[in-house]
């Protein structure tokens, strides 16, 4: 019996590959170099890859690679943000939930870029602490201590620190998130 | 930092994971770039032709 080839895995995380690269570039040009980069890298170097680990962390990790080189080469910090996701608004219902959803990521596109990275690993992605620090190539404490800092500053900038405000925002998001909601 | 016992930070935090979920996953359901599409394909054109002359 032969053993499956780890190219046809790799195809499968290209949806959560690019999604990670949209998050962290805020740019569709430029997260969509950074991928082509990354696959053609993968792909290129698949016999590195060792069988039975985990290859989504493997392709963010070259990723985020990419992106901090590239980032250095430019020496700047701030990039280029052509506003990836609030301008996926008009696929969102017409309803309070578009609103509280278009803050949150205006929000979002705020934080500084290692910020984002450790939240969308952890918050979004279901990496744990000690994964995405493996993958940053930092201590489990910083990737705790970013979070934290990003969910600080995400509170700060939505308010949440409102009991009535998240009730309402937590209402509303019921409603885009799981459709299950209502909103009234 | 979030405590175990603070209701409030973990309803907030939570809060936050269940947004970024979501725009993650909308993120996941955007159509793949021509650029990707196209490089997969030459990429597994190149591993045939590979094969057939091993």
């Amino acid at each position: 019996m032969s053993n499956p080839d780890p190219r046809d895995e790799l195809v499968t995380h290209l949806p959560a590959l690019r999604a990670f690269a949209l998050s962290l570039t805020r740019n569709r040009a430029t997260a969509d170099d950074m991928m082509q980069d990354t696959v053609l890298k993968a792909w290129t170097n698949i016999e590195k890859f060792k069988p039975g680990t985990n290859m989504r962390a493997w392709l963010f990790t070259i990723l985020r690679n990419n992106f901090y080189t590239s980032r250095r080469k430019l020496n700047r910090e701030v990039a280029d943000v052509d506003n990836v996701f609030s301008d996926k608004l008009s696929v969102k219902p017409d309803h309070d939930g578009r609103l509280q959803m278009r803050d949150f990521k205006v929000a979002f596109e705020q934080l500084p870029d290692e910020q984002r990275e450790a939240l969308i690993l952890v918050g979004a992605s279901g990496f744990s602490y000690d994964e995405a620090g493996e993958m940053c190539g930092v201590a489990t404490g910083t990737i705790k201590s970013r979070v934290n800092r990003a969910r600080a500053r995400l509170t700060e900038l939505l308010e949440l620190d409102d009991d009535e405000a998240l009730e309402l925002t937590d209402t509303a998001t019921k409603a885009v998130v799981g459709g299950t909601g209502t909103t009234s | 930092m979030t405590s175990r016992d603070d209701p409030k930070k973990l309803k907030i935090a939570s809060f936050i994971d269940e947004n970024l979920k979501q725009v993650f996953s909308d993120l996941e359901r955007d159509e793949m770039p021509d650029q990707i599409t196209d490089l997969l394909t030459l990429l597994r054109a190149q591993d045939d032709e590979l094969k057939v002359k091993k």
